[in-house]
């Protein structure tokens, strides 16, 4: 079922994923969304906030012939670098840190297409390295958000570069006006309640930030800060394991 | 310590070999558990640490209570629908809004099909590969599995030999070029695996097609909730309009929308009963020597209840998913719940990081606090890097421990059945006894991993049927000409009282689900979720109660401490989430082993 036939034009998938609640984590999300408000699409292409799901996006991958994929990566680049990566080179781990709650993970959905035998032809991975995912309610850093435009401008320029006939819209589509707050950043942002009301605490990582004074800290042992990082203390084997697999 | 009896009735040992798994699963919080095992490698102890702070009643503060639901299903990757109705039923129980016949109907249907869609992944994406060994498969001829199929399931069309043969040839192709993809860094040469290779080769099969399949059901989410993932929801109704000739509003449901979504019911009616349930029975057969993993489900078990028959009515005896507690395994006497009641369902925090003011007493949601007290005990190991291991005669978790009238309760699709099985209600009675005279087994298998494992798949079953039920009743009401969806008259905040609270509660996937909610001057007051994974993950209590997890992982013999498919067996049974690395470290910290758990 892979492939395109001579026949029909190329089922193309434009895909943003991440969580709108941690901060740049939502960049995916939000770049997609200002994609479908801004151009219009042929019949052939999907534009598809992902959100936070993981292998149940499978059947769209599988379904596309051609896949753009906006998202937060982490290359340990300086904040707000936006990177494309096609094809092979486009790795097993995408998200951020792992904290992302779609990290179940886009790289087993890939996985999974694959072990079906219906890989995307055609991908791209759009990212953007983040600089804050640790304000938990909080919207895109500015860096983060001022490349969202760069990310729609090489979105369609690989995409007219394939003969996809992307156009701009006449005028943005308009918000649904009982959408709710979360679906429109603009209301996301600006209806966000005060820290004093809701805090900004996200875990326990947020604690070691330093940004914030918590009531009470850990226990010191044996001299050294003690750090809780359930993702930060398997980073540096993680990396090992790619390197192996590299 | 080393050996203690809790109050509700485990013994625990916590002198011997200690074993970490960490993460379990990231989802509703990220999870570790820490077990000691004892010189025959048994458990003895089981410590479950809940290691991520969800933090999302803090972020609902001051929103539009309209809204809750779209942060709330932002939460979860997984069940995102079933957060966005529990919220919706929490504003409309505040604000005494009554939701039409037909928004009734398509969310149940919604919820229905969630909890099929989330059962199905469940089973053969995160928790079967705990007990099929895909590189097995490789062994048998594909005549055998062929045979196997055609007897235990003769009306699933795709049983040929050569069919398998074609699985079976890819996946030598992803083992010789040695990328299992997603089978990789499995325990495959561990002997706690025991299903012959045709089994083994039927289930990876279906492993492939259910993957498949799943798609469908997902069709049927869009269409009512416009888009998926994270469908739309509204409070009042649904944001769904239905006009049956199709013509006039756009995105309105008309008779094409309605026939697919029929069709797709009738799909995943037959695909449950010709490839999930049988896959169960046959893959159980072989593992009804491996009766681990009861916890709390032969005592203290709990179920709010869903799917309202009519709607606005969330009595027990309109839900016709059961609600009700049991306490102390006496199935005679099951316990009406009132979420409402502050002597009922209360959370405690001696363990938990967070401060109250006075943490001998519980907390009713309504009354909740959400404030962080992150400490560790003075007996906490570790570097500065991690925790090697946790301390739990402190606080240890970022989980709370809700109890029910003081009772540490499993929650989930084995407690529904149970309760369900204690009520005499008919159509879960049967399909037990047929499981259980299936097997060979008594009714006390069920308390179990596989009883666990088992009673989702009956779910699932049932959930395909009443969904078929539900379909129907809309056509029928469409048909009398009540074409309504939503009920609008309090929509706008003038509408509301200056102050209000709420509960609403569903059956998510994975167990009982309540959102309480207070609204003040129209904005978000207070919001507290307590969620499946916080009453199976809790920890300890004031009083040393264990939670579901820990219990459950209680004497349990594992083969291999360093590759530990047996507590992942039973954790996963719990359906904590969808697949994850899963991390395993000796005492003394070094890394032993990393395994890919679905």
């Amino acid at each position: 079922m892979s492939g395109a036939t001579a026949k029909r034009l190329p089922h193309v998938l434009i895909l943003g994923i991440g969580n709108l609640l941690w901060a740049d984590e939502g960049f995916g999300v939000r770049a997609v969304e200002a994609f479908q408000q801004r151009y219009h699409t042929p019949d052939s292409v999907r534009v598809m906030d992902g959100g936070t799901q993981g292998v149940y996006l499978v059947q769209e991958v599988r379904d596309a012939d051609l896949l753009v994929v906006f998202d937060a990566i982490d290359y340990g680049l300086p904040p707000g670098t936006l990177k494309l990566i096609e094809g092979e080179a486009v790795p097993k781990y995408l998200g951020v840190k792992k904290v992302s709650l779609h990290q179940t993970g886009f790289q087993e959905v890939l996985a999974l297409a694959e072990m079906l035998g219906d890989y995307p032809q055609q991908l791209l991975l759009i990212g953007v390295q983040p600089e804050e995912i640790e304000d938990f309610g909080g919207s895109l850093r500015p860096a983060i958000k001022a490349q969202i435009e760069p990310a729609l401008q090489h979105a369609v320029a690989y995409l007219r570069h394939q003969g996809i006939a992307v156009r701009p819209r006449s005028s943005p589509l308009e918000i649904d006006p009982y959408a709710a707050a979360i679906d429109d950043i603009r209301r996301y942002e600006t209806e966000r309640p005060g820290p004093e009301q809701a805090c900004r605490l996200g875990d326990e990582r947020v604690v070691w930030s330093g940004t914030y004074e918590v009531g009470y800290r850990p226990a010191d042992l044996g001299g050294e800060f003690l750090q809780v990082g359930l993702d930060q203390h398997l980073d540096s084997y993680r990396r090992a394991r790619f390197e192996r697999e590299e | 310590m080393s050996t203690k009896q809790t109050p509700n009735g485990f013994s625990l040992d916590d002198s011997g070999k200690r074993v970490v798994v960490d993460p379990v699963t990231r989802i509703e919080g990220h999870m570790r558990c820490e077990v000691n095992v004892d010189g025959n490698n048994i458990i003895r102890n089981a410590v479950s640490t809940g290691t991520m702070w969800r933090g999302l009643e803090v972020i609902l503060k001051g929103r539009d209570p309209r809204d809750a639901w779209a942060f709330t299903q932002r939460i979860c990757g997984v069940c995102t629908g079933t957060h966005a109705l529990t919220s919706v039923r929490a504003v409309e129980d505040a604000l005494a809004i009554q939701i039409p016949e037909n928004a009734n109907s398509i969310r149940n249907i919604m919820q229905l099909a969630l909890q099929v869609h989330d059962h199905l992944v469940h089973f053969y994406h995160l928790h079967a590969l705990d007990w099929v060994n895909p590189v097995n498969a490789l062994k048998t001829d594909p005549k055998a599995t062929s045979e196997l199929q055609q007897k235990i399931s003769p009306r699933h069309a795709l049983s040929s030999p050569g069919y398998f043969r074609d699985i079976q040839n890819r996946l030598k192709k992803f083992v010789e070029s040695g990328q299992l993809g997603p089978f990789k860094n499995g325990y495959w040469s561990n002997p706690a695996y025991l299903l012959p290779p045709e089994v083994d080769l039927m289930a990876v099969t279906h492993y492939l097609e259910a993957l498949d399949f799943q798609k469908e059901i997902v069709k049927a989410r869009t269409i009512f909730g416009g888009k998926d993932p994270h469908p739309n929801w509204l409070v009042g109704g649904v944001p769904c309009p239905i006009n049956l000739d199709g013509v006039g509003s756009v995105g309105a449901l008309n008779m094409v929308n309605l026939n697919q979504i029929s069709s797709i019911i009738d799909q995943v009616r037959e695909f449950v009963n010709n490839v999930y349930v049988p896959d169960l029975l046959a893959i159980a057969g072989f593992y009804k020597g491996w009766t681990y993993g009861g916890g709390l489900s032969g005592m203290n078990v709990l179920a709010y209840g869903d799917i309202p028959d009519r709607a606005n009515n969330y009595s027990a005896d309109n839900l016709m998913m059961p609600r009700g507690a049991i306490i102390n395994g006496n199935l005679k006497e099951v316990h009406e719940v009132d979420l409402r009641n502050p002597d009922e369902i209360q959370e405690f925090v001696p363990h938990s990081w967070y401060k109250y003011p006075d943490e001998s007493k519980g907390l009713h949601p309504w009354d909740g606090i959400t404030e962080a007290n992150f400490q560790l005990g003075a007996n906490t190991r570790g570097s500065k890097t991690d925790i090697r291991q946790i301390d739990e005669s402190a606080k240890y978790s970022w989980i709370k421990a809700p109890r029910w009238k003081g009772h540490a309760m499993e929650v989930g699709p084995l407690a529904r059945y149970i309760i369900g099985y204690a009520k005499g209600d008919k159509e879960i009675t049967e399909q037990i006894n047929f499981t259980l005279k299936t097997l060979d087994l008594p009714v006390s298998a069920l308390f179990s991993t596989l009883g666990r494992t088992a009673a989702r798949a009956l779910e699932a079953q049932w959930a395909a049927d009443k969904m078929r039920y539900f379909m129907d009743k809309m056509l029928a009401n469409i048909k009398a000409g009540d074409s309504n969806t939503a009920n609008v008259e309090r929509w706008d905040p003038e509408t509301w009282p200056a102050e209000v609270k709420g509960v609403g509660f569903s059956e998510a996937p994975r167990g009982a689900l309540g959102h309480w909610i207070r609204i003040k001057d129209t904005r978000i007051a207070n919001y507290q979720c307590v969620v499946p994974t916080t009453w199976n993950g809790s920890p300890r209590d004031q009083q040393g109660n264990i939670g579901a997890f820990e219990a459950a992982l209680l004497n349990t013999k594992v083969e291999r401490p360093e590759e530990p498919v047996e507590i992942l067996r039973t954790l996963h049974s719990f359906d904590p989430c969808l697949a994850c690395s899963t991390h395993v470290m000796s005492e003394d910290g070094q890394e032993l082993a990393e395994v890919k758990v679905r």
